[in-house]
């Protein structure tokens, strides 16, 4: 048994299955990130203080943080580009190089945790620590999950460039549109968290 | 994205995305820049909130493609979108109009 | 045509290569979108009965607080009754467990789980789901979410007992269960989050060809609105539920204020945070839900009316606007279940006004329903008179609502059982009968058996008798001023002296419901072997694809990839030699 338009995009939507999928799984993940917001920005109202987040997390590292996540999309997207040029051996170092950075940024984070709790500071010490590990937390997963799935991209999935190249093209793309995601939402949390 | 790039096409888009790749790291530097400025609250906020958004708006269209993107996609994010207004309303029904 | 000629070989190549699973690939780890719907189907109706078990207890506890439970009170353990007499912890527990229960594992996966799973693909001519795998995945999610649910009974201090609302800070500050709770909650959403993309993308992409949105059966409509609304809805629960294990387990305090004390001391922790805000995110989801939970039913109804009153259902482009506009509404009228919460006039009048707004297109749809009986020489089998019953009962349900919808009159009725009387009468003798309709529309389907409809009727009656028996006494109590969950039914009350005498009728009534459920029972599980057999494949004479497929329906589902040439519902078209006219069916040709 075949299902249709797992490769091919329907002629009267224009997708394949998998896009409008993951596409409609991150709407799902942009009301999951809003209730978080929006609760942020109601606490927040309510505090009688709240600390600004320079104050008590590490901003150069932070920063240093957002700088590998953009560059894992755009060696994510490249990945996907190198696929479409027919160069597979590219392909397979911009994917792995995504997998790297996403590691590179799991690392820094877990140096930003250790920090705060050598310090004995916790999520149970203010409502703003209780956010900022809980948000912070929750993307962590997210990375985690990404980087699970592009490792299989890079390694045993990849043998479906012999088999099916186009369906592996479609697979980095949804799994890119995923990264990315995960890329924009710490393009929001950086700024919320650290810099106000 | 039409499923039918010539290989001139996508060096074109390479090109692009080096271009964004640019401009979001000259975004964050201005962002972080603007932090140590130590502004007062709501310009902070503004500023803050206006350049993440041009950020994610980078990401979106071009990364995501979502500058080419088909009608099915984007009707499913408009409604995502209100819903997630409405979700983000929610401080203002919470301290908009209360008795306690 | 290229594309019908590799399907079909598909089709070939699937039967071929469907000897070759093992039992537990063919039956357990199944990726067949008709095995996974009949696991859910098995799954669901077992959680509802146990669910249901719950409340028979608590009934007994309410008509005769206080009194050794007969029979199996001592099996209930020392620590929840000592010598059979329910302790109020363990009604808190089964209180909130039968909530839980009935809608997160009960009803939603039933309509959506079930109906959905093995109606929809077979509706718009797929064969299989989008993506089978993940379709396993959220069965097996559901699943564990269940077991973890079911196991939560066996931790010190038993299973979660804040209410299947599990409001904070009580529910922060509550046993272990409520950690059990929460975590199940996780992987329930998970599961129905997965299950509604699945759906979306197969409803979007693999409808047949020539079947068009405007041709989609209604039922497939009011499964696309629920699909939404659970993908929109239930991730701001998911994110409550991360911050209430936070709190819990961490340390935090998202939904504990500041200064909070707990039997006599200042809980330890830094406090600032907000139990509204909880309150807020659970009904963001939740009145979304009740729209999941009736909307499916909706869809079964009209499937079963159109098909047992052989006309076409009346405004069918009404029923869809109906559907998709009470989709969109359902996000903006939460917070009419907190208007005691000390919310302002100006926002409250505006929850009354879409509270109010949202009240017409349900009518829209009950219109709808009843006008298409109209001058109809109707088939009064089991499956239409669950239908026809859910009209009525919907109705009171619905309308039983208005009243909570004003603040004004919900200032006196909220939190009594007015209120379980309302929503039961939407859930209960609504979804839950037009699920039962469901299940004797599709039983031949699927077996390729009828159910009896002698032992169909008996189960109707009675459970349309002793339904109202249980729920309309709630409204007297209810507006009386009786609260909700009281552990001996507000024996201590002045204000209730007068109606408690209804809490023994409507006990009686409870237990007189499981046992007309027996007759169902036996007519489920005996039909299947000594059920009449069905002529054909289409023995209801239905216009719908779900009936153009063998019977029951092989792996991909359809022997010839089928073309859609018409509307859902071609009932006596005149100048057509039969009474239905199916989709499918090329026009003849002319002369």
């Amino acid at each position: 048994m075949q299902i249709p338009y797992t490769v091919h995009p329907r002629p009267d939507t224009g997708l394949f299955n998998a896009k409008l999928g993951v596409w409609l799984f991150l709407a799902s993940e942009v009301m999951l990130f809003g209730a978080l917001f929006s609760s942020y920005v109601l606490l927040r109202e309510g505090a009688l203080t709240w600390p600004h987040g320079y104050e008590i997390l590490n901003i150069p590292l932070a920063t240093l943080n957002t700088v590998v996540l953009i560059s894992s999309s755009i060696t994510m997207v490249m990945a996907w580009a190198s696929l479409k040029l027919n160069d597979f051996a590219k392909y397979k170092r911009y994917i792995g190089s995504t997998v790297l950075l996403g590691f590179g940024f799991l690392i820094i984070k877990s140096f930003e945790y250790g920090a705060k709790f050598s310090h004995g500071i916790g999520p149970g010490d203010s409502t703003f620590l209780a956010i900022y590990f809980t948000l912070t937390g929750l993307h962590g997963l997210h990375v985690i999950g990404g980087m699970i799935v592009n490792g299989y991209l890079w390694g045993p999935g990849s043998k479906m460039w012999q088999s099916d190249p186009e369906r592996l093209t479609n697979r980095i793309e949804v799994a890119g549109l995923y990264w990315h995601f995960v890329d924009l939402v710490w393009i929001f949390l950086f700024p919320v968290l650290y810099l106000l | 994205m039409s499923e039918h790039h010539t290989a001139e096409d996508i060096k074109k888009h390479v090109r692009v995305y080096i271009n964004v790749f640019v401009a979001l790291m000259a975004l964050t530097i201005i962002t972080v820049g603007i932090s140590y400025l130590h502004l007062s609250v709501v310009p902070a906020i503004i500023l803050a909130l206006v350049v993440a958004t041009i950020k994610g708006s980078l990401v979106a269209s071009y990364f995501m493609h979502l500058i080419s993107e088909k009608k099915m996609i984007f009707a499913a994010l408009i409604l995502t979108g209100i819903f997630f207004i409405v979700l983000m309303a929610l401080p203002v029904l919470y301290y908009g109009d209360r008795f306690y | 045509m290229a594309h019908v000629a590799t399907a079909g070989h598909a089709v070939h190549d699937a039967a071929h290569h469907e000897e070759e699973l093992t039992f537990i690939r063919k039956y357990v780890f199944s990726q067949d979108h008709k095995v996974i719907g009949i696991q859910y189907l098995i799954t669901s109706l077992l959680f509802l009965f146990f669910g249901f078990s719950l409340m028979m207890l608590m009934r007994w506890q309410l008509a005769y607080p206080g009194q050794p439970i007969p029979f199996i009170g001592g099996l209930l353990g020392e620590a929840n009754a000592p010598g059979g007499i329910m302790l109020p912890e363990f009604y808190n527990q089964l209180g909130a467990m039968h909530g839980t229960i009935m809608v997160f594992l009960g009803i939603v996966p039933l309509a959506v789980g079930a109906f959905g799973n093995y109606v929809v693909p077979l509706q718009i001519g797929a064969p299989d789901m989008a993506f089978p795998k993940l379709n396993m995945m959220s069965y097996w999610v559901y699943f564990v979410g269940g077991v973890t649910m079911l196991a939560s009974f066996f931790l010190p201090g038993g299973a979660a007992n804040s209410g299947w609302t599990s409001y904070a800070p009580l529910s922060v500050v509550a046993t272990t269960g409520q950690t059990a709770w929460l975590f199940a909650m996780v992987f329930l959403i998970t599961s129905s989050l997965l299950g509604s993309v699945n759906f979306i993308v197969t409803m979007v992409q693999l409808r047949a060809k020539g079947l068009t949105f405007t041709r989609l059966p209604f039922f497939v409509w009011a499964q696309l609105v629920t699909a939404f609304l659970l993908l929109l809805a239930f991730p701001p629960l998911e994110a409550a539920g991360v911050m209430q294990l936070m709190d819990r387990l961490a340390g935090t305090s998202f939904f504990l204020p500041s200064g909070l004390v707990v039997a006599g001391q200042a809980l330890d922790v830094s406090g600032g945070g907000s139990p509204i805000l909880w309150q807020h995110l659970f009904w963001f989801l939740a009145h979304p839900e009740v729209y999941v939970l009736i909307l499916p039913a909706m869809g079964i109804v009209g499937e079963v009316i159109a098909n047992n009153t052989r006309k076409p259902l009346w405004g069918y482009k009404s029923l869809v606007y109906a559907s998709i506009f009470l989709g969109f509404m359902s996000f903006i009228v939460w917070a009419h279940h907190m208007f005691l919460t000390g919310m302002g006039t100006v926002i409250s009048t505006f929850f009354q006004t879409t509270t109010m707004i949202i009240s017409i297109p349900s009518v829209i749809i009950l219109t709808a329903f009843f006008i298409s009986l109209w001058g109809a020489s109707i088939r009064f089998n089991t499956q239409m008179l669950f239908a026809l019953a859910f009209l009525p009962m919907f109705g009171i349900g619905g309308l039983t609502g208005l009243p909570l919808g004003l603040a004004p009159t919900d200032t006196h009725l909220h939190d009594t059982y007015y209120v379980i009387g309302h929503f039961h009468y939407v859930v209960a003798p609504g979804t839950i009968f037009a699920l039962f309709a469901g299940v004797y529309h599709w039983y031949p389907k699927v077996t390729g058996r009828r159910m009896s409809d002698t032992l169909g009727k008996v189960h109707f009656w009675g459970s349309l008798v002793c339904m109202n028996g249980i729920f309309m006494p709630m409204f007297i109590q209810g507006l009386a001023g009786v609260s909700r969950r009281l552990y001996d039914g507000g024996q201590q009350y002045a204000h209730a002296q007068g109606v408690l005498q209804w809490n023994e009728f409507m006990s009686v009534a409870a237990w007189s419901l499981a046992v007309f459920q027996l007759p169902f029972m036996i007519n489920f599980f005996l039909s299947i072997w000594k059920g009449r057999k069905v002529e054909n494949d289409n023995p209801w004479e239905a216009t719908t694809l779900d009936w153009a497929t063998p019977t029951p329906p092989p792996h991909g589902n359809f022997a010839r990839v089928p073309e859609v040439y018409r509307g859902p519902y071609e009932y006596s078209v005149p100048g057509h030699p039969t009474d239905f006219f199916p989709q499918n069916e090329p026009e003849p040709a002319k002369g």
